[in-house]
């Protein structure tokens, strides 16, 4: 098992030390150190319930953690809500937690980020500018949507994933994580999502992957994060490793 | 999961243009009438009851019936905010008959109409936003803590009138009552601005679109940092507030603060927003489909009455529209 090493605070865009969640009985990870550099991609691998997904929650201010210490930028900032990652520039694409049914694409795609015209003492939405920058930003990323006026509950689960991708990606957020964002989709959409994530990476956004597939983590990141039962159990370069040693260090046959 | 032809984004950037479905389409398509369903109702109301006795539809008779509307109306736009995310207000007629006592008092007590109007709505937006906090601090289901506050509240009244009426003699709500400019009386125009001003807030603020994600989904609502617990308790608190207004028209029409809860106030607000096409699931409203079921609920009374038939049968008859609503509701999108 390889150590967990640890590189100067300023280099690191997102960590963690000591952090631990429970769910009531239910110990969803403990003791988890994490780093993600700035201007990279960095994978979290693991097998199911291996506590990926509620790590970045707790990165993000979605959960609060039991204890331990999140750094952003290099200062001490832990996320008391969502919406102060968000305001601090990260944004995410959450597995499982993403899209309001009965909102149109174009509300989903600014929620919590509308766009107002200020009347007097009033503000209200501009929602003309909000559909035509919704447009833009789906075609920036080459996502074909009917209408930006239609609620989302119509939607493939493709197409919606496509949305909250588009959501996270085209606000200029300094940081964007995505929770297995290729889970549900096609190889054609796979493919599309992958090339979005290096385009990313070429504007200098910091990426933190989630990933089931070895295979793509391996091609996307720079650096990557093995979980197993709750614990950070290994991390390696991504051009230092093969996808054997990955399995090994996923199951612990190592 | 997904079927790569449909799904594949295709790699032409450009706006498609909106797609709008043809009129017989939309006919056709049984959501249509479900999301009409108040208007399909007080239209087929208005033919019936204006064939069997015309003077339903005589301008007086017609002014008489925006009139008594006009208080449901204001309590229906409550119960659709609160419907919206996907909660209820019981307390909704027992807030109406707290901020009356508390109107009477207050004027009895030699304090003026204007306070004693103020300290009404105060009292009641201040049960709403007490709801609110018990539903989302208590983590309390909205079911429990609003009958819990509708019996709380009907004794708080009891207690504060000693269970009797108070006598409400102002000028200032007489003519509120009984005057009018062009041709609605008083009561209507604030029922057409409560509508206005609701709609607005619905449609088009922030806080209206946050509304609607913390009742289609609380969770996903809150991964994005909508603050899921004050959007309620706003929610709550603009019923309680209705409810206020609610109680300054009732105590305006008959004159007196009645320590008596009027429950099928209650019924029919919950009823006016089944009828508007509001889903009980949340995330979906409208505030014209209320008020408009408010409007053919009123109509239904006032025709039957016109027509002679018993009061007994008015809330069967409510009934019977109301379980009908929520049966054509299934076809809803
Ligand atoms: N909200 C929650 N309440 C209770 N248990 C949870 C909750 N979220 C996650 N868990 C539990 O925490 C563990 C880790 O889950 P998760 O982080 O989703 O794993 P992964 O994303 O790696 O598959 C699992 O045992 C899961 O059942
Ligand atoms: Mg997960």
């Amino acid at each position: 098992m390889s150590a967990v090493h640890h590189i100067p605070p300023s280099e690191a865009i997102l960590a963690c030390q000591g952090l631990s969640k429970h769910f009531g009985s239910i110990r969803a990870f403990t003791d988890v150190a994490f780093q993600a550099r700035r201007g990279e991609v960095t994978a979290v691998i693991g097998d199911n319930g291996a506590g990926k997904s509620t790590l970045i929650r707790c990165l993000v201010g979605v959960h609060v953690p039991d204890g331990g210490e999140i750094f952003f930028d290099g200062q001490p900032r832990p996320f008391a809500n969502p919406d102060e990652a968000r305001k601090a520039g990260i944004e995410t694409v959450h597995q499982n937690l993403a899209l309001i049914d009965e909102l149109t694409v174009a509300q989903n795609l600014f929620l919590n980020r509308e766009i107002v015209r200020r009347i007097g003492p009033f503000a209200l939405l501009d929602r003309k500018a909000m559909k035509q920058q919704a447009r833009a930003m789906l075609s920036r990323l080459s996502i074909n949507m009917p209408s930006v006026s239609q609620r989302v509950r119509r939607l493939s689960g493709g197409q919606r994933q496509a949305i909250s991708i588009c959501r996270a990606a085209g606000s200029g957020a300094k940081v964007v994580v995505m929770d297995e964002p290729t889970a549900a989709l096609g190889v054609q959409e796979t493919a599309n999502v992958e090339a979005l994530i290096r385009r990313l990476r070429e504007q200098a956004v910091s990426v933190i992957l989630v990933s089931h597939n070895f295979d793509q983590v391996r091609r996307l990141s720079d650096q990557i994060w093995v979980m197993r039962a709750g614990r950070m159990v290994a991390t390696v370069r991504s051009s230092e490793t093969t996808g054997n040693e990955l399995v090994a260090l996923v199951t612990g046959a190592a | 999961m997904s079927t790569p032809e449909q799904n594949a984004p295709v790699h032409t950037a450009g706006a498609a243009e909106e797609s709008r479905p043809s009129l017989s389409a939309l006919l056709l398509d049984p959501s249509f009438w479900a999301d009409w369903a108040s208007v399909v109702g007080l239209v087929g109301l208005v033919i019936v009851f204006g064939i069997a006795q015309p003077v339903f539809l005589s301008i007086a008779n017609l002014q008489a019936l925006l009139l008594a509307a006009a208080i449901l109306v204001v309590l229906s736009i409550g119960q659709t905010f609160v419907v919206a995310t996907a909660g209820i207000d019981l307390s909704l007629a027992a807030a109406v008959m707290l901020g009356a006592i508390i109107l009477g008092l207050v004027d009895a007590a030699g304090y003026g109409i204007f306070l004693a109007c103020a300290l009404a709505v105060a009292a009641t937006s201040a049960v709403g936003f007490l709801n609110g906090v018990l539903i989302t601090a208590g983590k309390i289901p909205d079911f429990v803590v609003t009958l819990g506050t509708l019996s709380g509240v009907t004794g708080l009244g009891l207690i504060l009138s000693g269970g009797e009426p108070i006598m409400v003699g102002s000028t200032f709500l007489l003519r509120l009552a009984s005057g009018s400019l062009g041709p609605f009386g008083y009561p209507v125009w604030v029922a057409i601005a409560a509508v206005i001003v609701a709609h607005i807030a619905l449609y088009h603020t922030r806080f209206g679109v946050h509304l609607l994600a913390t009742g289609g989904q609380v969770e996903s609502a809150g991964a994005l940092g909508i603050r899921t617990n004050r959007v309620k308790i706003a929610a709550y608190t603009i019923s309680g507030f209705c409810a206020g207004i609610a109680a300054l028209l009732l105590v305006a029409r008959i004159g007196s603060a009645e320590p008596q809860i009027n429950t099928s106030l209650l019924l029919n607000s919950v009823a006016a927003v089944v009828l508007g096409g509001v889903s009980l699931f949340g995330g979906r409203a409208s505030i014209l489909g209320p008020a408009i079921g408010a409007l053919m609920l009123t109509a239904l009374v006032n025709g039957l009455t016109l027509l002679s038939v018993s009061a007994f049968y008015q809330p069967l008859a409510v009934g019977a529209i109301v379980v009908l609503a929520a049966l054509i509701m299934r076809y809803q999108k």
